[in-house]
């Protein structure tokens, strides 16, 4: 296992499983009274977030805290970022101060890469651009593998036969591809549900312009958040155009089955891609989503900061 | 890493392992004076199936004595996530920890197949601690190869067993094995 | 200065031959099989062993940024010139988006100067086809064409409004100047970092498509055709675009065009590194353009090699790929590069490098020249078979970001020499 995890590509599948298989000790360690275990003490993990998001820096505050790292953190705002200092410089600094780790999320694609470059700390991507998100990917196949009661580790299972729509602004979506690469690891079959506007150029996913030719045949639906700003900038019309074809609206919702599993990363535009209470959805789990999202996130930060080199145990442990 | 195999020698065999176990767990009732109040709780992974070898050798002779009827508690702890050796070298969850029963007010006996430098025993410890405060904590293990590196003893043994750092040893109900090459 | 170099392989464009040539104040004075080292002149001759090496007529670039005045941090006259002269080159046509723009006679005039001073190579500046290179108002051509610009581009934009670019080629057609395109439709690549296609997906990034190219290299083809004026196209990058102007040159259109010669050896999955040393306009595209470019150097359809030469100080390429600038080095390893790349004759290469590119530039008087008695001695001496790679630290530019490390390149410069002075002397600048 590398000293960073920067996409799914790079964990790929054998990485993947052991993660699930970690985070189930994780999450028993958050069912406790007191959830927190000495795993990481003396540690410290810097969140820096060139983006915003309170969520995800929340997520992986605690995960650590729970695995008792000391935090920092270092939010540069793209306002306030002073443009003669560059990334190279910002990050720089932050290793200067004494961290084992980076969380890094960042507005341009392929920062965590470049940041790799730079230093020698471990790095976990926690969203770069449009390009890849790997604990939200991990805490989706965790999450439906617990839903499902699929037993998916490092000794085999699968999600075959699984049939997941993603639907939405696919193009601009990191979370988009990295659960996407995830579950197609995994053996699910994965179909996109997006007009051609929101789609990457060149790409081999199956497609459909239309939710309502799949709504019948999925067992898991993925709906991606639909922002404002993509009006203006001529690929949707409307917004009322697309929850119009793509939304999740009361019809539709009466139409999906009650085990088809309903998720969404977060944060929801109600009305817009999510036209229903979801806690009125049987299948809705995106709560589940967030919960687990503190069980991936510290079975990552287990694996690369705790675990030291490679392998899996094979029951030899001394006493 | 090894895989004490082939290439080991069988110092003890399955009737000798299966008599320590018979040995052990009347050792635990008698020091316990019965087995109330008291749960056995194995080390991740080694000392699973010694847990359920011997709570099932308690039941028998409990049930041989007409001591009652009472079920054994038993569960089991995950240490690594205790180590003080994490970063140092690779460590992987076994199992997940499955503590049901309440630690609170019990006596623990940690069991173990075999006893080292004493390490995963204290970090077992620590992690019992995070589920509750123990009335006492007593510790079992199979074999005891020497080797201590903390001030940690065991209360009940099965056999003890000089060895060399440059040995491995491997317990199974099939016997006890010893392996040239460490424990890595 | 005097200067005799010894049985080199002359190559011009009459043609080849074994030959040694004398030089004196500037001109070619004897050229022969068996030239002996002058014995009254003897230790005021400077001697080059030519033995095995090529000589040419030295290179002419007809796309460089040299960043003075406004950006000397990255590169002034001085540096850039160094660099292109280790390069081989004595000529080379300086791009116009400096900060004051090269749209006034001030401008144009100081940049020559400073190429003068700096007595590396010459320096042509081109000049700007709009004021500012807003896009918005023509610049006065012929005030420029007075002071000596025969090239006139908006380089690092392209004219984006068609009438005004109509009326460019209309009143250029007047007074014998060429317009230079940059062809990028800016609607079509507003954010794009590389270029659109299969790997700008995987690596969501957002991309330049061909289109945006291609559209401008046909409406300026056609803009030609209805005006009757001649136009270049700058670093033609997409099969597409290549087609075009091969069809636009069998109609016998006056149109000329020039590749870099990272188009001729880098892809965009170089791009997957993330790294913003391969972020440049346009982009780095599929394999498939860059042997379409590579065809239409070998068949003629691409006259030149021009290196678009960018120099960016190395903090602005550690940035995110949205916030680098484009733009990579290229006088340095021009030649190496296209040895390394192009699968054509070497008379060919040094064609696309010196005769042809000092045509398109109007310098054909001074430059490219045939190797012959009474010319001015403006030359490059290479080793055409020479591998090597390119170290960033011995570089002469101020900058560092060449693309082309651990780039195995053929073909290295040993002298040059400038209207008779020797600037370089095995690949050593001499000031």
């Amino acid at each position: 296992m590398s000293r960073s995890l920067l996409s799914i590509t790079e964990l790929g599948e054998t990485g993947l499983r052991r993660m699930l298989d970690t985070s189930d000790h994780m999450a028993e360690v958050n069912r406790r009274p007191n959830p927190k275990v000495p795993a990481l003490r003396g540690k410290t993990v810097c969140n820096v977030f060139f983006e915003d998001s309170t969520r995800t820096r929340l997520s992986f505050e605690t995960a650590a805290k729970r695995l008792s790292a000391d935090t920092m953190n270092f939010s540069v705002s793209q306002s306030s970022l002073n443009k003669g200092e560059s990334l190279r410089d910002t990050v720089e600094t932050i290793a200067a101060m004494g961290v084992d780790a980076f969380v890094i999320r960042h507005g341009s694609s392929g920062a965590p890469w470049q940041i790799g470059e730079w230093t020698s700390i471990s790095v976990i991507n926690a969203g770069d651009g449009w390009h890849a998100h790997p604990t939200q990917a991990l805490l989706d196949m965790y999450t439906v593998r617990t839903a499902l009661n699929r037993p998916i580790s490092v000794d085999g299972g699968s999600f075959d036969g699984l049939r997941v729509a993603m639907v939405g602004d696919i193009k601009h979506s990191r979370v988009a591809r990295s659960t996407t690469e995830a579950f197609k690891l995994l053996g699910a079959n994965v179909t996109w549900v997006s007009p051609k506007t929101l789609l990457p150029p060149v790409h081999d996913e199956s497609v459909v312009a239309n939710l309502d030719e799949v709504i019948e045949d999925v067992d898991v639906l993925y709906l991606l958040r639909m922002q404002n700003e993509r009006m203006s900038e001529a690929l949707v019309p409307h917004l009322r155009e697309y929850t119009a074809r793509f939304g999740l609206t009361p019809e539709r919702a009466a139409r999906i089955g009650r085990h088809v599993l309903v998720m969404h990363p977060g944060p929801m535009n109600r009305g817009v891609e999510m036209a229903v209470d979801p806690g009125e959805l049987p299948g809705s789990v995106i709560n589940q989503q967030v919960t687990n999202g503190i069980n991936v996130r510290m079975a990552v930060l287990f694996e690369l900061l705790g675990s030291g080199s490679e392998n899996s145990l094979t029951g030899n442990t001394e006493s | 890493m090894n895989t004490p195999s082939d290439v080991g020698k069988q110092v003890l065999g399955p009737d000798d392992v299966r008599r320590a176990i018979t040995r052990m767990a009347h050792e635990i009732i008698e020091r316990n004076r019965g087995t109330a109040d008291l749960a056995l709780v194995g080390i991740q992974t080694g000392g699973v199936w010694v847990v359920e070898a011997l709570a099932a050798e308690m039941l028998r002779i409990q049930a041989a004595e007409n001591c009652g009827a009472n079920p054994i508690v038993i569960g089991s702890v995950d240490a690594s996530l205790y180590r003080d050796d994490i970063g140092m070298r690779p460590v992987s969850p076994g199992s997940v920890s499955d503590l049901t029963f309440t630690v609170e007010g019990v006596t623990v006996v940690l069991v173990d197949d075999v006893l080292y430098t004493g390490r995963t025993v204290r970090a077992a410890i620590d992690a019992i601690g995070d589920y509750g405060r123990p009335k006492a904590v007593q510790l079992a293990a199979i074999v005891d190869r020497g080797h201590r590196e903390l001030p940690i003893r065991p209360d009940f043994v099965g056999k003890n067993l000089p060895t060399s750092a440059e040995e491995s040893v491997s317990v199974t109900p099939d016997g006890v094995t010893i392996t040239q090459g460490a424990d890595t | 200065m005097n200067i005799l170099i010894t049985n080199g392989r002359l190559i011009d464009q009459t043609g080849e031959r074994l030959a040694s040539v004398r030089i004196s104040d500037g001109i070619i004075i004897e050229i022969g099989d068996q030239l002996a080292p002058d014995a009254d002149n003897s230790g005021a001759e400077h001697l080059i062993d030519a033995a095995g090496l090529v000589i040419s007529p030295g290179f002419v670039d007809l796309h460089v940024h040299l960043r003075e005045p406004g950006r000397e941090e990255a590169e002034t006259i001085e540096t850039g010139s160094r660099g292109a002269a280790l390069g081989g080159f004595t000529a080379v046509v300086a791009m116009p988006n400096t900060d004051p723009t090269q749209d006034s006679v001030g401008v144009v005039e100081f940049v020559r100067q400073q190429g003068k001073r700096a007595g590396l190579c010459d320096v042509y500046p081109s000049g700007s086809i709009t004021m500012g290179r807003k896009g918005e108002q023509l610049t006065p051509f012929a005030e420029l064409a007075n002071a000596g610009v025969r090239l006139f581009t908006d380089d690092g934009n392209g004219v984006q409004d068609p009438q005004l670019m109509r009326r460019a080629y209309e009143y250029a057609s007047d007074l014998g100047v060429t317009m230079a395109q940059h062809c990028e439709v800016e609607s079509l690549t507003a954010g794009a970092v590389m270029h659109e296609g299969s790997c700008c997906s995987h690596l969501g990034l957002p991309g330049w498509p061909s289109l945006a190219e291609e559209l401008m290299v046909h409406r300026d083809i056609e803009l030609v055709r209805l005006t009757g004026a001649s136009a270049h196209f700058l670093h033609l990058s997409t099969a597409g675009s290549v087609g075009l102007v091969r069809a636009a040159k069998a109609d016998g259109l006056p149109v000329t065009a020039e590749a870099t010669p990272h188009h001729i050896s880098l892809t965009d999955e170089l791009l997957a590194s993330y790294s913003a040393l391969y972020k440049v306009n346009p982009p780095l595209r599929t394999i498939e353009d860059v042997m379409a470019v590579r065809e239409g150097l070998r068949d003629g359809t691409i006259d030149a090699i021009a290196t678009d030469h960018a120099p960016h100080v190395s903090e602005t390429k550690e940035m995110p790929l949205d916030q680098a600038p484009p733009g990579m080095l290229g006088l340095e390893t021009a030649f190496g590069v296209a040895l390394a790349h192009l699968d054509m004759p070497l008379a060919d290469v040094v064609a696309a490098m010196s005769w042809k590119p000092a045509a398109i530039a109007g310098i054909a008087d001074r430059h490219g020249r045939p190797i012959a008695l009474g010319e001015p001695a403006n030359l490059a001496v290479i080793d055409p078979g020479e591998a090597w790679e390119v170290v960033p630290a011995a570089l002469a530019s101020k900058s560092r970001n060449t693309p082309f490390i651990g780039v195995p390149l053929t073909g290295r410069v040993k002298h040059t020499i400038l209207h008779g002075d020797i600037t370089v002397r095995d690949g050593k600048a001499q000031k």
